[in-house]
């Protein structure tokens, strides 16, 4: 028997698996495939404070290992995902989830991050600062370590559960980001959201999609974050989730030697929606192959 | 929705860039005309969203068009191979308001969903009447398919080389005693049936998704009703409903 359980601020999840945000939606058309309660935890779409239709059609280019979306944070609104979103989340998934949260302004995010603290399901709190697809806000808080650090605090006033930030790698040095967010108060980190990407359709001559640049995602993208997750480990000393590129129970483990007490699984869910349950049942098996009794052994083990 | 490995039994090509496809497999999924299949291709990161043309407990149809990488991968396809294949996906059309004399309009690749739902529409009893557009003679399909049927078929070509000359709009203004109407193509397309059609009906819009089931939010369109995915909450969506 091998243990695949971890610890995430506190939070005792069964096995380091989580989908991540914006590919997972609140659960619901996965549940209807296979009982997700097998996950770790999952981390629900980004929530901001108004509802948000997000950016206009086509949003989405095939690439090479991986796809462009130019979602835009479409999302109903704090409120509702509060009164209608979470209650049917429940009914589905019986673990404690991660609110994914993002904003326009500081005053967005702590308004967000106060009203979902309070959820009883909610076990985390991750703050996107990354989002490279919307204008104002989003990425912005997440390129300038001060600002970062800023939203950090204005949350941590205003909420009593662990707070991850989540970080864009689309900066010149994302461990001076990370650093700002620890000195801050975060409990924990996130990384990487998606690298900003741009695909052109050879017939039109134009971007494939409509916002023209968009987030890359998918096992492309999988070095490069697990580069990130090494450096920021070296850096701070709170949690890692790394986040980018993971599609199997290999690649979970090469993530948690680099550095992350637990992974997010995202583009993979897209392609095929039993791949966080086929991680989740592989993971035994390849830490057996590797010798591995238990996953906390393996954290940030390539040091 | 279901995933599970398809075997191709044949993949034919029945017009310029247009090609027939039946994979033999787990079907169960497919419940009602109009929904569609996504396809895994070798060598692409998304699957392929295809309409489903026909279906039974052992294999179902699509009608492609050679329009880019994923379906230029699809053509040279041989019986025997396998796919990975997520059935079910989408609403599908709801044949229980059409009344007695619905009308079927296909455009293009659209035509595809067009002919499991004649068929649906007929075993209910119904008497459907169905255009098919194209832009030239040589690139009609599917005319005899449809006429086995023993259904009114008309066509348009922009050419005029067959049928009605110009859009499947110019042969609708012609008609009139349809109860309802069912339509998929390109948008344009859907738009000038919605336009010029004085009953209601219901339209399958094409996407450029990413999952195919409702997660990603890749495909969301704003309708009167709110926001809706096109894989999810459509392909179909009723004519009251659109914001052109």
């Amino acid at each position: 028997m091998v243990n695949t359980k971890v610890n995430l601020s506190g939070l005792c999840l069964d096995n380091p698996v989580i989908p991540a945000s914006g590919t997972f939606g609140y659960g619901y058309e996965f549940a209807e495939l296979y009982d997700i309660n097998i996950l770790g935890s999952f981390s629900f779409k980004g929530t901001t404070r108004e509802p948000r239709f997000g950016n206009p059609t086509p949003r989405i280019a095939d690439c090479t290992s991986g796809l462009i979306n130019s979602v835009g944070l479409q999302n109903p609104g704090v409120e509702k995902v509060i009164s209608e979103e979470l209650p049917k989340l429940r009914k589905v998934f019986h673990k404690p989830v991660i609110a994914n949260v993002s904003g326009f302004s500081i005053d967005d995010y702590a308004y967000s991050c106060e009203k979902l603290d309070k959820e009883e399901q909610v076990g985390i709190l991750e703050v996107n600062v990354s989002c490279p697809n919307v204008h104002h806000g989003g990425m912005s808080f997440g390129t300038v370590p001060e600002a970062a650090a800023e939203v950090t605090r204005a949350v941590k006033a205003v909420t009593t559960k662990p707070v991850f930030i989540k970080l864009t790698p689309n900066v010149t040095d994302i461990v001076s980001i990370a650093k700002a967010c620890e000195e801050a108060g975060a409990d924990g980190i996130s990384l990487i959201n998606t690298m900003l990407g741009m695909r052109i359709d050879l017939k039109t001559g134009k971007p494939v999609v409509a916002n023209k640049k968009g987030g890359f995602s998918g096992p492309a993208v999988f070095p490069v974050a697990v580069r990130m997750v090494y450096e920021v480990y070296e850096a701070v000393n709170i949690p890692i989730i790394g986040v980018g590129g993971i599609s199997s129970a290999e690649n979970v483990i090469e993530m948690m030697m680099a550095g992350a007490t637990a992974v997010e699984v995202g583009a993979a869910n897209l392609v095929n929606p039993y791949a966080c349950r086929d991680i989740v049942e592989n993971l035994p098996a390849v830490m057996e192959k590797y010798n591995i009794k238990d996953l906390n052994d393996i954290i940030g083990g390539a040091h | 929705m279901k995933q599970s490995i398809f075997t191709i039994k044949s993949n034919t090509n029945i017009a310029p860039n247009t090609y027939k496809m039946v994979l033999a497999g787990d079907t169960s999924a497919i419940t009602v005309s109009g929904q569609f299949i996504n396809i895994k291709i070798e060598g692409l990161f998304l699957r392929r969203p295809l309409s489903v043309c026909d279906y039974d407990g052992e294999s179902f149809t699509v009608l492609y068009k050679t329009v880019g990488k994923g379906t230029d991968i699809l053509k040279d396809m041989k019986p025997g191979e396998k796919l990975d294949v997520l059935t079910g996906l989408g609403n599908g059309f709801d044949t229980s308001v059409s009344g007695d004399r619905p009308l079927l309009i296909g455009g293009g690749a659209g035509i595809s969903p067009m002919y499991r739902l004649a068929k649906d529409l007929i075993s209910e009893g119904k008497k459907p009447e169905v255009i098919l557009g194209f832009n030239k003679k040589e690139e009609i399909f599917f005319e005899d398919e449809f006429k086995a049927l023993g259904i009114t078929v008309y066509i348009s070509t922009v050419d005029g080389s067959y049928g009605t000359k110009g859009f499947v709009s110019d042969v609708i203004k012609n008609l009139s005693g349809y109860t309802y109407f069912f339509t998929c193509g390109p948008e344009p397309m859907l738009k000038a049936v919605s336009d010029v059609t004085d009953t209601s009906g219901q339209l399958s819009f094409e996407a450029r998704m990413g999952c195919g089931f409702g997660a990603c939010m890749g495909c969301s369109c704003e309708t009167k009703y709110g926001t809706k995915r096109i894989c999810k909450d459509g392909p179909v969506l009723r004519k009251e409903e659109v914001i052109w």
